[in-house]
């Protein structure tokens, strides 16, 4: 057995502490540790962003994190997005366009999106692909995806300036 | 080998100290690191560093005529820094072209040319930029720093010449000269994610139609990053006409020893730095 190491830290907004092994992915943490499944496991190695979550405000694939390296850090995942105005509009905009189909890709889209239009809130169509350059989706929805990320983009500028 | 010992120090002695006690897998960004342990590739050694909030590393600065990158700015500082994209713009596109959003976000500069992958898109920027590395250490009890040529840096896919009690502290790069011209094209299957097939950095200072101090790297064509020596010497201080320029990437093409593997064949990675070489020449050229 690795060594296990004791670390504390915020969890969508609430301190949190945890016990991991020193060579547990956060993503093992958040899923199997904490319970928290928003977070999906695709590849395991950094391909696919079903993992995505932000931490320190930065977007991240949670397999590639290392557990112990969230000590002292602010973890979102997704379902501490659900209350936070400018994932609710990707999230809206994901129902609207159809941009929905198995939903394994969704939870990861959704936070990469979020963190796109926090770093770039006039993110053109053609940044809104790069940006979702890392996330996968294996029913090729993607001109659905990038219209909901774009509806979102828009709704919240409409929002901002009303 | 398990995990005995998890270590996170916060200043650069501190992590030099525990180097200089063996057995450590030094943990940054984690991106390379837990895909190698995953699949075998690499096994941990008893103690666990996580140098990620050792301050010393982090940062990009300009001193004295030299850029300093510190070991743990990440791809995306590198894309965002106005340093870099002013005066190293060949480094920042190469910064574009790594991998995806959030790798970028958690990849860093150190880790990168550590792993000495012959493929790390930073590498044959940082070669044609005249780079060094900065590597640190605490034998005795007092802090030893020694710099290398980037050039001489790598050995081997995964081997370079850091001592096992180094830690690479920075990069430290030299601002280039008024004129200087340098560009970076990687070739791969898709924009995204994708390991070059090959990469390929130009630069130097342009004086009327000719480039001096000329630099020419490759990436995924050798063992190493490499330096193309025959083609540099080939266009230092001609004219790049068009018949230079096809010389220059006919050179380059019989330079090279690439090999076969899943991402192409060899003759496939020639005609590509042959073409390659050629179009961004012109493009040179042109500008």
């Amino acid at each position: 057995m690795s060594l296990k190491v004791e670390i504390s830290f915020k969890l969508n907004g609430v301190a949190r502490t945890a016990t991991v092994p020193a060579d547990m992915s956060a993503l093992e943490m958040l899923r199997d540790v904490l319970g928290f499944t928003g977070t999906k496991y695709g590849c395991g190695e950094g391909e696919c962003g079903a993992c995505t979550i932000l931490v320190d405000g930065t977007s991240l694939n949670s397999c590639l994190l290392f557990a112990v390296d969230c000590d002292g850090r602010n973890v979102v995942t997704i379902e501490g997005l659900a209350a936070e105005p400018k994932a609710e509009a990707v999230q809206k905009g994901f129902v609207e366009k159809w941009a929905v189909q198995c939903g394994f890709c969704t939870p990861g889209m959704v936070v990469q999106a979020t963190h796109l239009l926090n770093e770039n809130p006039n993110a053109t169509d053609e940044q809104i692909r790069r940006g979702i350059e890392g996330n996968l989706c294996r029913c090729t929805g993607y001109v659905k995806i990038v219209e909901a990320i774009a509806a979102a983009r828009d709704s919240v500028k409409q929002q901002g300036a009303a | 080998m398990t995990i005995e010992r998890y270590v996170s120090p916060l200043t650069l002695d501190e992590a030099a100290g525990i180097m200089s006690q063996g057995g450590v897998t030094v943990l940054a960004g984690g991106t390379d690191l837990m895909p190698q342990v995953h699949s075998g590739k690499l096994k941990f050694k008893p103690m666990l560093m996580n140098i990620r909030r050792v301050g010393e590393l982090q940062g990009i600065s300009m001193q004295s005529g030299v850029i300093r990158i510190g070991a743990l700015a990440t791809i995306t500082d590198l894309l965002t820094n106005e340093l870099v994209r002013e005066q190293l713009p060949a480094l920042a596109d190469a910064a574009d072209h790594f991998a995806s959003n959030q790798i970028r976000n958690a990849g860093t500069v150190g880790g990168s040319l550590c792993n000495a992958s012959p493929a790390g898109d930073v590498a044959p920027p940082l070669l044609v930029y005249n780079a060094q590395v900065e590597l640190v250490s605490r034998p005795n009890g007092s802090m030893q720093v020694r710099t290398l040529p980037l050039a001489e840096f790598f050995t081997g896919p995964g081997r370079t010449r850091m001592e096992p009690n180094e830690l690479l502290a920075a990069v430290r790069v030299p601002v280039p000269k008024a004129g200087t011209i340098a560009r970076f094209v990687k070739f791969g299957t898709r924009p995204a994610l994708d390991i070059s097939t090959i990469s390929i950095a130009i630069g130097g200072v342009k004086k009327g139609r000719a480039l001096h101090e000329v630099r020419v790297a490759l990436g995924a064509v050798a063992p190493v990053p490499l330096r193309a020596a025959l083609t540099e010497a080939a266009l230092e201080g001609k004219d790049l006409d068009a018949a230079l320029i096809d010389t220059a990437a006919k050179t380059a093409h019989d330079e090279i020893k690439p090999i076969s593997d899943i991402r192409a064949s060899a003759w496939y990675r020639q005609e590509l730095v042959h073409n390659i070489v050629k179009r961004m020449l012109t493009d040179v050229a042109q500008s």
